[in-house]
Formats: C-alpha cells, sequence, structure tokens
C-alpha cells in the first residue's frame, strides 16, 4: 500500500517533468531546427527538389522530383531506377523493401525475371548486369544506381534518343558521385539529376 | 578486391571520430552526475517539479521514480495515438487501435521504438515531435539516470542503500547531454539533406508525367534524438534507409557515430564515478571488442553474399541503398544491434543468412556492445559481476568487485538479471509459434520465416526496435505480445539492477586481497568477453540453430 502511495505521488511529479518535456523538446526543439532549417538549408529543409532545367527550388509544384527520391522511370530514352518495392513503385507514401530472404523462391523467380527483361531491353547478357539492376533497394526510393548500371544503359538511351554514346557517357560522368572521403559509401549516378540532362541535351 | 579498403576505412573514420570525443564525453558525463551545482534552467525545472534535486533517494524511491514517470509517459503517449484525429497536424490521419497505440506507447517509453506502423501512413506530425520525439529524449536519460545510479552504488560506502536523485539524473542527462548534441547533430542533419519542415503530402508531377508525393516532417530533429538515445524509431517505415532520414554516405556515419557515442562514454565515465578510470576503459573494452568481432562478421557475409539470390544477382543489394552498398550497410547493422538503437539503413531480413544471424546473436547478447545509453553499461557490469563470481568460484575465494563483496543476495540479484531476458524471449518466441496468429504475420517461409518472429521477439525483450520487417506484426496479436515483451524486458533488469546499486551502496568497501581478481587487466577483458559469449550466448545455440543456421546450410 505505501508502494502504491509512493508510486503515485512519484509519478505526480514524473507527469510535471513530461509536461515541461513536452513543451522543450516536443516543441521548441524542433521549433528551433526548423527555424535553423529556414535560415541555412531553406533547400533542403524542404526536400532537396529539382526543377525541369535542373535548378534547386523549394516549392513542389515547380519541381519534377527531389534529388533524394527516386521515381518509376519507364521511358527507353531515360535511365532506369532500380527495381523498387515500395507501393507500385516509388511510393513515398509506402515506402518498403521487399523484406524477403536469401533463399526466398519469390525473390529468385523476381531476380532472374527482371534480369531477363533488362537483359532483352539493354541488349546485354544477363551476367553484365549489376546486382543493384536486378535488386530492390531498402526504402523503395533509392535515388541512384550504380556506374555499371548506368554504363550499361548507355547504348540503349542513345539509341532511343539519337544522342551520341560519348556524350551520354559524360552525362552519367557529371551526375558520378564518388566515394566520400575515399571511404565512405559507394559511387554512384544520380540518376534524376542525369536524366534532367539527358531530356536538356535531347532538347537542344 | 577494391571494396575491401574503402570497407575498413570507414571503420577507421568512425573509430577515429569515436577516439577523439568519447574521451571528452566520459569526463563530462562523469561530472554531470557527480557535481553537487544545478544550472539556473535545472533550478528553476526541479522548482516546477516541485522535486528536492540534492535528496538522495533510497534505491527503492528511486526505482518508484523511474516506474511513475515512465507510467506517465506511456498513458500519455497511449492517449497522444488514440485522440490523433483531434490533434493539430494530424494530417488526416486517424486515431491508431487499441492494440498498436499500446504497442507505440510501450515501445517509445521503453527505448525499443519497435514499429508496427509505417510513419508516412499512420503518424501525424505533433504526435511524432510532441510524443515520439520528447520520449527519445527521456527514455534515453532514463537508462543513463540508472547506469548512473549503478556507478553511484559502486562508488559509496555504507551509504544505506541510498543511490541518488532520479529526477536530478534525468534533468541532467537531457539539459546537459542529451539536448545539446541532439540540437547540433539535427543542424548537421539538416545541411546534409534531412527534411525539416511541417508540410503535409504534396503532389509533384515527375519526370516522366507521373506523379509521386512529397512527404514532409520535422524528421532531422527526431532523426538526431533517434541514434544518440539509441532509440531506432524511424520517421519513416523504411527508418535511415530513407533518403530524408539519411541522404548521404557522410549522414549515415553521422547517423553511426551518433549512436556509439554515449554508451562507450558511460563506460568512460562508469570509471571516472568509481574513481579508478582503468575500470571503464576495461568495461569499454570487451564493447569494443565484441562490437569488432559483429562489425567484421556481417560485414565479410554481406560483401561475399552467400544464398541462392545474391549468387543469382551478384551480390546482396537486395533491401541496402546503392549509396551505402554492402559494406556501410552491414556496419551499420552491426551498429545498431550492438547497441539498443535499431534503426536500419538497409532491410535485415533480406541480409545474407549468416549476416541477419550475427546482427540477432548481437541482440542477444544483451545489447552490450556498446548497449543502449546507459542500459548497455549496466548490462555489462553484471556480466562483470558474473565474471568476478566464476573466477572466484575457481579460486575458492568470495567474490568482489570494486571492493564490494559479492554474496549469495547479490548472486541473486545478478542471476535474476541474466535469466530475466533469456526466460522473456524463449517464452515469448514459444508463445508466438503455440498460436495461429504468430505464424500468421510471417512473409517468408521455411526457417527464415521462424527467423522472422524470432528476430521480432529478441528485438522486442532486448529493447531493441530492429526488425526482419517481413513481419506483420500490427495485429492485435503481434501488437500485445510484443508490447509485454517490451514492458517487462525494459524494467525488470532495470529493478534489479538498482536494487543491486542499493545492496552495494549499503555496503562497506573491503581492501583488495591476494584473491582479488583485479578487473582492469587484459585478463579481466578476456574473461568478461568470454563470459559473455558462453553464459548469454549459449543460451540461444537452441534457437539459433531453427533459424539462421539452418538457412545459412541449406
Amino acid at each position: 500500500m505505501n508502494t502504491l502511495l509512493d508510486l503515485g505521488r512519484q509519478s505526480l511529479a514524473g507527469l510535471r517533468l513530461l509536461l515541461v518535456a513536452t513543451l522543450v523538446l516536443g516543441v521548441a526543439y524542433p521549433a528551433v531546427v526548423l527555424g535553423f532549417g529556414r535560415v541555412a538549408a531553406p533547400w533542403q529543409a524542404a526536400g532537396s527538389l529539382v526543377t525541369a532545367a535542373g535548378d534547386r527550388t523549394t516549392n513542389p509544384s515547380d519541381a519534377v522530383g527531389s534529388s533524394l527520391l527516386g521515381q518509376v522511370v519507364d521511358d527507353p530514352d531515360l535511365f532506369s531506377n532500380r527495381p523498387s518495392a515500395a507501393g507500385d513503385g516509388y511510393d513515398t507514401l509506402s515506402t518498403y523493401g521487399s523484406n524477403l530472404g536469401p533463399e526466398e523462391p519469390a525473390l529468385i523467380d523476381a531476380i532472374r525475371e527482371r534480369q531477363a527483361a533488362l537483359a532483352e531491353a539493354n541488349g546485354v547478357d544477363v551476367a553484365d548486369l549489376p546486382p543493384d539492376a536486378v535488386t530492390a533497394s531498402g526504402s523503395g526510393l533509392d535515388p541512384h544506381i550504380s556506374v555499371a548500371y548506368a554504363e550499361l544503359q548507355v547504348p540503349r538511351v542513345a539509341a532511343a534518343t539519337g544522342l551520341g554514346e560519348d556524350t551520354l557517357r559524360r552525362l552519367v560522368e557529371a551526375h558520378t558521385e564518388d566515394r566520400t572521403l575515399g571511404v565512405l559509401g559507394e559511387p554512384r549516378v544520380d540518376v534524376l539529376g542525369l536524366n534532367i540532362a539527358v531530356q536538356q541535351a535531347d532538347g537542344s | 578486391m577494391s571494396a575491401v579498403l574503402p570497407a575498413l576505412g570507414q571503420v577507421a573514420l568512425l573509430a577515429l571520430l569515436l577516439a577523439l570525443t568519447v574521451p571528452l564525453l566520459a569526463r563530462h558525463l562523469a561530472r554531470t552526475y557527480t557535481s553537487e551545482d544545478h544550472l539556473a534552467v535545472e533550478r528553476v525545472t526541479y522548482r516546477v517539479l516541485r522535486v528536492d534535486p540534492d535528496a538522495d533517494q533510497h534505491w527503492r524511491t528511486y526505482a518508484l521514480s523511474a516506474l511513475g514517470f515512465s507510467l506517465v509517459g506511456v498513458l500519455a503517449l497511449y492517449a497522444l495515438g488514440r485522440l490523433q484525429q483531434h490533434l493539430p497536424l494530424s494530417l488526416g490521419f486517424g486515431a491508431l487501435p487499441a492494440d498498436g497505440a499500446w504497442n507505440t506507447a510501450v515501445s517509445f517509453v521503453t527505448n525499443t521504438n519497435w514499429q508496427w506502423y509505417s510513419g508516412e501512413a499512420a503518424l501525424g506530425h505533433l504526435m511524432q515531435a510532441s510524443g515520439l520525439t520528447v520520449q527519445n529524449f527521456v527514455s534515453a536519460g532514463v537508462g543513463m539516470a540508472v547506469a548512473a545510479a549503478f556507478a553511484r552504488g559502486l562508488a559509496r560506502t555504507e551509504r544505506g542503500g541510498r543511490v541518488g536523485n532520479f529526477f536530478t539524473d534525468l534533468v541532467r542527462s537531457v539539459v546537459r547531454v542529451l539536448l545539446p548534441i541532439a540540437l547540433v547533430a539535427a543542424c548537421v542533419l539538416v545541411l546534409l539533406g534531412v527534411v525539416q519542415n511541417l508540410a503535409g503530402d504534396r503532389v509533384m508531377d515527375t519526370l516522366t508525367g507521373g506523379t509521386q508525393v512529397l512527404t514532409g516532417g520535422p524528421v532531422a530533429s527526431q532523426e538526431a534524438i533517434k541514434e544518440l538515445g539509441t532509440n531506432g524509431g524511424g520517421f519513416y517505415n523504411v527508418n535511415s534507409a530513407h533518403p530524408f532520414e539519411n541522404p548521404t554516405p557522410l549522414s549515415n556515419l553521422l547517423e553511426m557515430y551518433l549512436i556509439l557515442l554515449v554508451p562507450f562514454a558511460m563506460a568512460g565515465a562508469f570509471g571516472r564515478i568509481v574513481g579508478d578510470k582503468r575500470q571503464g576503459y576495461a568495461v569499454g573494452a570487451v564493447m569494443a571488442v565484441l562490437l569488432s568481432a559483429a562489425t567484421a562478421l556481417v560485414t565479410w557475409a554481406e560483401m561475399a553474399g552467400p544464398g541462392t539470390a545474391p549468387q543469382l544477382a551478384g551480390g546482396a543489394m537486395e533491401g541496402k541503398e546503392v549509396r551505402f552498398g554492402e559494406a556501410a550497410s552491414a556496419l551499420f547493422g552491426a551498429v545498431t544491434t550492438g547497441t539498443s538503437t535499431g534503426a536500419v539503413n538497409a532491410m535485415h531480413d533480406s541480409f545474407t543468412a549468416p549476416g541477419g544471424g550475427v546482427v540477432l546473436f548481437s541482440m542477444m547478447l544483451g545489447e552490450i556492445a556498446p548497449g543502449g545509453v546507459g542500459s548497455g553499461l549496466y548490462g555489462m557490469l553484471v556480466l562483470a559481476i558474473v565474471t568476478v563470481f566464476l573466477a572466484g568460484l575457481m579460486v575458492g575465494r568470495t567474490p568482489e568487485y570494486l571492493g564490494k563483496k559479492i554474496g549469495q543476495r547479490e548472486m541473486g540479484l545478478v542471476a535474476a538479471y541474466v535469466l530475466a531476458t533469456p526466460v522473456l524471449l524463449l517464452v515469448g518466441v514459444a508463445v508466438a509459434v503455440s498460436f495461429d496468429a504468430g505464424p500468421a504475420g510471417v512473409l517468408n517461409s521455411g526457417p527464415h520465416g521462424f527467423t522472422e518472429m524470432l528476430y521480432a521477439v529478441t528485438s522486442a525483450a532486448n529493447n531493441n526496435g530492429s526488425a526482419f520487417g517481413g513481419l506483420t506484426s500490427g495485429t492485435p496479436f503481434w501488437n500485445s505480445l510484443l508490447g509485454l515483451e517490451m514492458l517487462f524486458g525494459r524494467f525488470l533488469p532495470m529493478i534489479l539492477v538498482l536494487a543491486l546499486a542499493g545492496r552495494f551502496a549499503a555496503a562497506p568497501r573491503v581492501p583488495a586481497g591476494a584473491g582479488t581478481l583485479p578487473t582492469h587487466r587484459p585478463l579481466f577483458v578476456v574473461l568478461l568477453t568470454g563470459v559473455a559469449l558462453v553464459v548469454v550466448g549459449l543460451t540461444y545455440v537452441p534457437v539459433l540453430l531453427l533459424g539462421p543456421v539452418v538457412e545459412s546450410l541449406s
């Protein structure tokens, strides 16, 4: 009984602490970070949006996407993203990896199907396809592809757009980021940025 | 071969950052928990709380304060979840179901941050910022407070079971440590591309004429404390794999650094509080050894990519992001399960069988490498006591740790602590497989499906929060079961550790004799590492055989 009374008394102090904490940590702290974002990094805070001209914007109605979010590209004129398990593909309201294990028949079948389809679309051998081309990312929103996968798509995009393969390779290179500080992460190609550049080159 | 050097390089960079800053924070932490002075802002807080910050609490009162505060937290978070439709910035999301609100309330208060829901499809901004973010801070603070009380108990002599003041420890943990670091980290994360706004969902017309919804939210402020407090609850369903939570390899490094910073520093602070820095180094060394081993194994598994699907695809990239690749995903996996974080930057369910097995085993060890903020330290110290006890048995002397005799009562508490989580975990798994509702949530077939359930219960009982995400856990059965696992998995060990702290604080200090096992030497580091692996690890060999081991051999 005494213990219960004591627990009640402690809980009351706890309640007061929670209220203070909510004001400081749940309102003031996010607000300060919000203010910092507005002032110091408005573009990043709004979601790293880009326009069709490749310019930065903070207005979603001017944007063709976010440089951090992959999107569905099923256009032979453009570079394709990775397979995505987010909704019907790159659905930001349903972010998912496939969560399929390494021995799961559904995953093995999916990889085989993707290999067959990509080999045909790009006129390459199945063995030449890099792993990221035939696997779904963790987020379902991966904005990048590997350099190998981008280069593999160059002949296809060249044939579809009429742009020279050399031009396209230069564009791929321009949108490739290397490992940060030489050791962090992997070399990667920004697909949206690349595709914007391809469209611009194609239109000019 | 060319990928091996960067894989080692990222570990070296992370280790360097920690080596440079952990000692500084350790000193600051030790001062935080031993200083007699209060900051002005703290004094105001204590006045509002109407508590006396200098009142030295008996361990029972300390425990009741921690329990009472957590109880209030659960009720408040439950209410927020159930009343979400009436909250501002709810984005049109309705109330959480009763079982889901219970699960989430317990999950965030216990520092687990298991998530049955998808953030982007269930929670409004106010629930995230004012409900979950607050618990991210204070649940971490509770863990740190209890660890500080335990260190204090060991440092004190004949103080009648008094171990400090819970409210003072908690307020100081937040004001002096968590909030300042989180604030800086959140701002850096925004600069690196993590979003921070209050916008709702807006539709963008994509490059190829389709549409994509742009989600907004106060992500950076939550992300920083999510890692720093070893919480791990993501703003979005896919957690730190989401480019808005973890946009670049650099943000990825920062997040791993934040996860490891406080747990390692707590080990250093412990040494300072008990007046012998070497004691902290020894404990920290065991943490580092275990974490390094897990990192090496997971990295090897993910980069070698054994298994049918990875071999077919040419690499284990299913569930991984290109910007991180195999190495940074493996490192993050080892870091998040060596601590009680549970954030993920790749889907553990799609890890290779040995890789998934190692992250599972890391959690089973009780998350002591280096563990949660606070809970990692006291978990490791309990194992240190087991170690001196076993060594004492070998030479036939009454064991002692830091001059405190380990008698029958102390060993009773230690044994209960060591057994609590395995019992919760194994009983939980047995319950899960005994009802149709358990396996009903499983996505994968065969042993991998069993591992999904084993992983879920392990994650909940050890307050980790990461998942083999294929498991559909948003059902009344799983929400209830995992809620209970998290609740008991957090507070049973915590009460036992405080009881132990009280006994130590009451006990006199005996001088070290010829039979005393020095607890700061490499020999002790080896013994303690062995005890962690054998005493705790062996308990789980049978269940591991049924899951990841069978899968690895198939």
